[in-house]
């Protein structure tokens, strides 16, 4: 970590940047030491706004801190993560995101490729589909899920009035109230709000693929359905596999759609809507805490796996 | 043989207009609801027949609608500028400088964007009330930080190493300091790559709705996305949902506006940020 000629140095950043190789110039030295100097306000920050944050937060957990005075409180050991593994109200919330994240996720996944595979054919307009796609991602997910409520409504929806035409139903639904109903209610909204997400990641790997093999397929008159399954799965997986981690981590800590479309509802609480319930509504900081550290490590779980399988490649470039 | 080809086409456009009605269905429900005055919202009509704006005027009288936007505004472009400002800088030393305690700090980098905010929502709280910002918009603008600065640090550091590194060397050779190297020889080229990541932490900023919630008391603090969801009608058994789809349009309108003046480089940016990293 440190080396003999920097070891003297008042900055511990610099010594450390010095380091790295003995043939370091005065040059690259100079450099180095500007380049933690322009970082410091980044670490700073983020040194404040996630890192003590959220040691305070795994502290809490440990606490019977109230929202009403954070300053009075005691250290409790771990009663708060006994507390939480008794209550089944925290394990249907577990259940409900981990339920949430795995059927939203695969639904969009398969209908992402889909509509990837239709707007990477060639035709007039691609342009204005793909332009298309992008509108639910950009409304924000508030802003969904109040549409959705409105379409959903058991009385005046929109989507009764379609279903009812169809025959798809025999009578209206309360698509919201039901708790038989209301989570494919609400994975419906996050499908239809992020699926461009993953068609987008899709289509650009189907971009990048080589031209010439799907000439010879084509030449060999190959059974495209078998192209695909032989061809185009296998060399786009890692930017699938990406974009279904990516997405995974977002449905695991989802918030807005199920409080804005549902409130505390017990049958569509994910974990977030859990853990803030107990925080704020309760003022429960200790136990709420708990909750939150306990989604943070299943997330970390998942961020590492992430950067396994997406093998971040740090060191492309910047020598 | 012929016929076949023919029927595959057809069948490939109704796909296409599946794709496409099912994708902007949706808001275009909201915006005939809108338009919808009375009695008339409560009849399924595919076309308002007689299209009014008393929705739109009803939101910003029900509520601080106007205050609700400002809010935003302030919140997200201040967001913006200080998340640049910051990796800008940040991310010309992890692109273009090696040093040791690189790799992990972009690990930790990606971490962060990886928080989930509820995490933090307790430790968050202390600080704010603290630091004395609670219902306060400084509050939010330090806040939402901890998701727009990785995003950013990350898209831009992807950025900076593809830029030609003999711009670089024949700057130092002119005797430039990094500074001069990043204001003077890198900036005018990032243009773009400002523009798609301002714009990115622009959406992410104004569609923010956890801390929003949490960190704000007053409605005239509150931003829209929590003005939106927090509409309530006059007695508790009703929303008025036309105010509601009103609102909606009213914030979403200028997100599509921008989204679809930028939307290559909106692709790119989303690309670049999720796959790469």
């Amino acid at each position: 970590m440190t080396t003999v000629y920097d070891a003297g140095r008042a900055t511990a950043p610099a010594a450390r940047g010095g380091a790295a190789s003995s043939r370091g110039s005065l040059l690259t030295r100079r450099r180095r030491r500007a380049a933690w100097l322009f970082l410091a306000p980044m670490i700073l920050v983020l040194a404040l706004v996630a890192g003590w944050p959220l040691l305070r937060t795994i502290y809490f957990s440990f606490t019977d801190a109230t929202l009403y005075d954070l300053e009075y409180h005691e250290f409790i050991g771990l009663l708060n993560f006994y507390y939480l593994a008794i209550d089944p109200h925290w394990w249907r919330a577990v259940w409900n995101t981990v339920f949430f994240a795995v059927v939203s996720v695969s639904i969009e996944t398969v209908l992402g490729m889909v509509i990837a595979l239709t707007l990477n054919a060639h035709m007039p307009g691609r342009g204005l589909l793909r332009a298309a796609m992008l509108i639910p991602w950009a409304i924000p997910t508030v802003v969904s899920a109040q549409m959705w409520g409105w379409m959903y409504h058991d009385l005046y929806g929109v989507i009764n009035e379609i279903f009812l035409f169809v025959g798809l139903i025999d009578q209206p639904r309360a698509w919201i109230a039901d708790p038989d109903l209301s989570m494919y209610a609400v994975i419906a909204v996050d499908v239809w709000k992020t699926t461009p997400f993953m068609t987008l990641l899709i289509l650009a790997a189907l971009q990048l693929l080589p031209g010439e093999v799907y000439e010879a397929a084509r030449v060999d008159g190959i059974n495209p359905v078998k192209v695909f399954f032989k061809v185009t799965l296998p060399l786009i997986k890692p930017a699938l596999m990406v974009a279904i981690i990516f997405r995974t981590l977002d449905a695991l800590r989802i918030f807005d759609l199920m409080y804005v479309l549902t409130g505390n509802s017990r049958a569509t609480a994910s974990m977030s809507v859990y853990a803030r319930q107990q925080l704020v509504d309760f003022q429960d900081v200790g136990y709420g805490s708990a909750a939150s550290t306990f989604l943070f490590l299943i997330i970390a779980a998942f961020t590492v796996i992430y950067i396994t399988v997406g093998k971040v490649n740090f060191d492309q470039g910047g020598k | 043989m012929r016929s076949r080809k023919i029927v595959g086409r057809v069948l490939f456009y109704v796909l296409v207009a599946f794709i496409v009605v099912y994708t902007v269905f949706p808001f275009y429900w909201a915006i005939v609801s809108s338009l919808k005055a009375g009695s008339g919202l409560f009849q399924v009509e595919f076309w308002p027949a007689n299209p009014a704006w008393d929705n739109y005027v009803g939101v910003f009288q029900g509520q601080p609608f106007g205050r609700n936007i400002l809010n935003s505004v302030i919140v997200a472009v201040s967001v913006v500028v200080l998340s640049l400002f910051i990796a800008v800088t940040a991310s010309y030393s992890l692109g273009r400088v090696q040093f040791r305690g690189r790799t992990t700090l972009l690990l930790v980098v990606l971490s962060v964007s990886m928080f989930p905010q509820v995490a933090v929502l307790s430790g968050m709280f202390e600080l704010i009330r603290w630091l004395g910002l609670y219902n306060n918009l400084l509050g939010l603008i330090l806040s939402y930080m901890i998701f727009t600065l990785p995003f950013t640090v990350w898209v831009l550091t992807t950025f900076m190493r593809e830029l030609p590194k003999e711009l670089e060397e024949a700057a130092i050779v002119d005797g430039a300091s990094p500074w001069v190297v990043i204001t003077r020889v890198f900036l005018p080229l990032m243009g773009p790559a400002l523009a798609t990541t301002g714009l990115l932490a622009f959406i992410a900023a104004w569609n923010e709705f956890l801390f929003a919630l949490s960190f704000t008391l007053s409605n005239e603090m509150r931003t829209v996305p929590v003005a939106i969801a927090l509409i309530t009608g006059t007695s508790q058994f009703e929303l008025p949902w036309g105010n509601i789809m009103a609102a909606s349009v009213i914030v979403t309108v200028p997100l599509l506006v921008l989204v679809m003046i930028f939307q290559r480089k909106i692709v790119s940016g989303l690309t670049a940020g999720a796959v790469k990293g």
